[in-house]
C-alpha cells in the first residue's frame, strides 16, 4: 500500500525488524516467508469470514451514538467491538492466528495476557480448535484479574504464572517467549498485539483491519462516504488502533488518534504514556518506542486499564507519531474512568476501561458540528466492574 | 591478532565461562575475572545484565536481576573493567541483549571494549542482517568480534552465512532451549552434533547452553574446540563466590 505498510524489510519507516535471538529466528523465519501467501488464500479468508461471521458475531455495529453527539458536538459514532464474542476485538486476532497455525502445522497455542483479554481470546479459539493451549499470565495480574483466569480454565487452557522481573504483561511475554524456545516445532505463539518481531505486527494489523474494512462499508450506508474525520482509538500496544485505522492509513484527509494511558499524569513515574516518555529501542523482538531507564532497562508502566499497561507500543503506532500521521493524546487514570462513567449515563453503554481512554479524548478535542468521528469501542466493562466499583463515583 | 584467534590457535578443549557483571556483589565483576584466570578458564564472558532477558531460563534471569538490583550499569561496567588488562590476559568477551548498547550507543560501546581490551561481543538478539547491514564495520576497525549462535534449528545457508560474517567463533547452541543447567545432553544432539563437524567450518564452535560439568564438558569438546558454561557457574557462585570456591568448580570441569 503506503509509507504506511510494513516494509520488506519488515520496518515501519524505522521502527520494527526482528530482533530475536536464533533460537526463535526458524519459527519467525518459516511464519515471515508464508504468513502472507495463506493469509490472503481463498481457503483462508472464506473460513476466517465464516468464523467472524458466525462465531465471532461480525459484522459489529456502526452506532450512532446521539447524546453522546450532542455532548461533544459532532457526529459521534462507535464502533461496538465491544459485542464481539468473548468482549474485545482480540479474538479477531486469534481466529486469524490458529486458523494460521493449524496450516503450519502446529499442534499447540501459547499466548501471554496481561488482563487476561487475550488470554481468554486464544483459550477461546483453542477450545474451538480442540487445541492445546497454555497462557502465560503475570503473577501480580493472575490475582488482580482472578475471574479471567478461571475463564481460561473453564475453557480447558493452562495457565502458568510468570513470576520472574515484575510478574505483569512484559514478563508473561517473555516467559511465552522463552516457552516457543524451548518448543520450536509443534507450537505456534499467539501474540495478541502489534508488538513482536516481524511479521507479528502486520499479520495482527491484518487480522485486525476487518475494523476499518466494516467502518468504510457502514459509513458509505449512513453518511454517504466510506471515510470519517476521525478515527478515534486507544493505543496499548496497540491491536485495535491498528484495526481501526488500516483504511485509511493513506487518506490524509482522515485525522487518527490514539489515546494513550498517562496513568496518574505523564511525568508522575506511574504512566504508560509511551510516546511521551519514551525512546526508541528494543524489546520483545522489535525496535519501538519504549519506556526505559538511561542504562536501557525497560521501566514498569502503570495504567488503571490493565490492557494498556505495557512499556511499549507497537512499531506501526511508534511510526505513526513519528512521522505525526497520528496524534497521541496521554490520559490519565480519572480521565479515562470518569469518560467510562460518562458512557454508561449516556449511552447505556458500560465500556472497558481500555475504550475508555479513547472516549476520554473527545473532551479535549474542538470538534465541528459536520466533523464524523468514529470512536472504536474495543471492548466491554464486565471485566472492569471491580475497578469501577472501587472507583465509585458514579 | 585478536586474543580470541590466538587462543583457537595454539588450544583445544578451550573452556569459556559465561557470569552476570554485578553479581553476586556490585564489585565482584573484575575479582570474579582475576579468579576465573587463575583458576584456568580459558576465556570469559561477561553478562550486561538487562530487564528482560528472554533467551535465558532462571538462574542467569535471576543474576541479572540481582545485579541490576545491586546498580549495576554498562556505564559502571566500563568503569569497573578500567584495569582489566593490568591482570587479566585471556580473551574477554562481552555479552549482553542489545537495548543497552543502542542506549550507550553503538559506536561508543565499540570505543569504550577497544580502549579496555574486550576482544569480542555476543549480542544474542541483535540479528546478523542489521549487524551486516550497520554494525560490522564499525565492529571491525575496532578489531572487535561478533560472534554469532546457531541452534539444532539453523538452516544449512545460514549456518553458511554466519561462517561468512564470523571473525572469531560459532556459538552452537546445545538443544532448542534457553539457557540453564540440563542435566544430560538432549537427544538428537549427536545428530546435530556430527552434522555441523561435517560441514568442515573454518571458524572454531564453542558450544554453549547445558554444558554443566565435566561430562558434558567433555562430551561438547570432542564435538567442539571447546564449550561455554554459564548457569551452573552461576549457581557456584550463588553457593560459594570465593576465589576457592571459583577455583574448585573450574577444577571439577578440567581436573586438576
Amino acid at each position: 500500500m503506503s509509507g504506511f505498510s510494513v516494509g520488506q524489510d519488515g520496518y515501519y519507516g524505522s521502527f520494527g525488524g526482528a530482533y530475536i535471538p536464533e533460537m526463535l529466528f526458524p519459527n519467525v523465519e518459516e511464519l515471515r516467508h508464508s504468513y502472507l501467501d495463506i493469509i490472503e488464500g481463498d481457503d483462508f479468508r472464506t473460513e476466517f469470514d465464516h468464523l467472524l461471521g458466525t462465531y465471532v458475531g461480525r459484522p459489529t455495529p456502526l452506532y450512532y451514538a446521539q447524546r453522546l453527539s450532542e455532548k461533544h458536538g459532532a457526529k459521534i459514532y462507535l464502533k461496538r467491538e465491544d459485542l464481539c464474542h468473548t468482549g474485545a476485538h482480540k479474538v479477531n486476532n486469534t481466529i486469524g492466528q490458529i486458523l494460521l497455525a493449524r496450516r503450519l502445522g502446529k499442534e499447540k497455542i501459547i499466548a501471554e495476557t496481561g488482563a487476561g483479554q487475550h488470554g481468554v481470546a486464544t483459550a477461546t479459539v483453542c477450545a474451538l480448535m480442540g487445541m492445546e493451549c497454555v497462557v502465560y499470565m503475570g503473577e501480580i495480574d493472575m490475582a488482580r484479574q482472578k475471574p479471567n483466569v478461571e475463564r481460561m480454565k473453564l475453557l480447558g487452557a493452562k495457565v502458568r504464572a510468570a513470576t520472574s522481573g515484575s510478574r505483569t504483561l512484559k514478563d508473561a511475554t517473555n516467559e511465552a517467549m522463552r516457552h516457543w524456545i524451548n518448543n520450536p516445532d509443534d507450537t505456534h505463539y499467539i501474540i495478541g498485539s502489534v508488538v513482536g518481531p516481524h511479521p507479528y505486527p502486520d499479520m495482527v494489523t491484518r487480522f485486525q483491519s476487518v475494523i476499518s474494512q466494516e467502518v468504510t462499508e457502514q459509513l458509505k450506508k449512513v453518511e454517504s462516504r466510506s471515510s470519517p474525520t476521525y478515527v478515534v482509538a486507544c493505543v496499548g500496544g496497540g491491536s485495535n488502533a491498528a484495526g481501526a485505522f488500516y483504511h485509511f492509513l493513506d487518506d490524509p484527509q482522515v485525522q487518527l488518534i490514539s489515546a494513550e494511558a498517562a496513568g496518574y499524569g505523564i511525568d508522575s513515574g506511574k504512566s504508560a504514556a509511551t510516546t511521551f516518555i519514551g525512546r526508541t529501542g528494543v524489546l520483545h523482538g522489535s525496535k519501538t518506542l519504549l519506556m526505559q531507564t538511561e542504562d536501557g532497562q525497560v521501566v514498569e508502566p502503570h495504567s488503571i486499564s490493565a490492557g494498556l499497561d505495557y512499556p511499549g507500543i507497537g512499531p506501526l503506532h511508534a511510526h505513526l507519531f513519528d512521522s505525526g500521521r497520528a496524534s497521541f493524546y496521554a490520559i490519565t487514570d480519572e480521565e479515562a474512568m470518569k469518560a467510562g462513567v460518562e458512557l454508561s449515563k449516556l449511552e447505556g453503554i458500560i465500556p472497558a476501561i481500555e475504550s475508555a481512554h479513547a472516549l476520554a479524548v473527545l473532551s479535549k478535542m474542538n470538534f465541528t458540528a459536520e466533523d464524523i468521528v468514529v470512536l472504536n469501542l474495543s471492548g466491554r466493562g464486565d471485566k472492569d466492574l471491580e475497578t469501577y466499583i472501587k472507583w465509585g463515583r458514579y | 591478532m585478536n586474543r580470541i584467534n590466538e587462543i583457537f590457535e595454539r588450544k583445544r578443549s578451550i573452556l569459556s565461562i559465561y557470569y552476570t557483571a554485578g553479581f553476586p556483589q556490585l564489585k565482584d565483576t573484575l575479582r570474579i575475572a582475576v579468579s576465573l584466570e587463575r583458576s584456568g578458564a580459558d576465556m570469559l564472558e561477561i553478562g550486561i545484565p538487562f530487564s528482560d532477558p528472554v533467551a535465558d531460563g532462571p538462574t542467569i534471569q535471576q543474576s541479572s536481576a540481582k545485579a541490576l538490583q545491586n546498580g549495576m550499569t554498562l556505564a559502571l561496567l566500563f568503569e569497573q573493567l578500567a584495569e582489566l588488562r593490568k591482570d587479566v590476559r585471556i580473551p574477554v568477551l562481552l555479552m549482553g541483549y542489545v537495548n543497552p548498547i543502542l542506549q550507550y550507543g553503538i559506536e561508543n560501546f565499540c570505543d569504550k571494549c577497544a580502549e579496555l581490551g574486550i576482544d569480542g561481543t555476543i549480542i544474542p538478539d541483535l540479528p546478523v542482517r542489521e549487524f551486516e547491514d550497520s554494525y560490522r564495520d564499525y565492529f571491525r576497525s575496532k578489531g572487535l568480534a561478533n560472534v554469532f549462535l546457531i541452534s539444532p534449528n539453523t538452516s544449512k545457508e545460514r549456518i553458511e552465512a554466519v561462517e561468512e560474517i564470523s571473525d572469531a567463533f560459532i556459538y552452537m547452541v546445545s538443544s532448542a532451549s534457553v539457557t540453564g543447567a540440563k542435566a544430560e545432553l538432549q537427544e538428537g544432539q549427536q545428530e546435530y552434533y556430527q552434522r555441523i563437524q561435517a560441514m568442515n567450518l573454518s571458524n572454531p564452535k564453542l558450544i554453549g547452553f547445558g554444558i554443566s560439568n565435566r561430562k558434558t564438558f567433555e562430551k561438547a569438546c570432542s564435538h567442539a574446540e571447546g564449550a561455554i558454561i554459564g548457569s551452573a557457574f552461576i549457581n557456584q557462585l550463588n553457593e560459594d563466590p570465593s576465589e576457592d570456591g571459583i577455583r574448585e568448580f573450574i577444577h571439577s570441569i578440567k581436573g586438576q
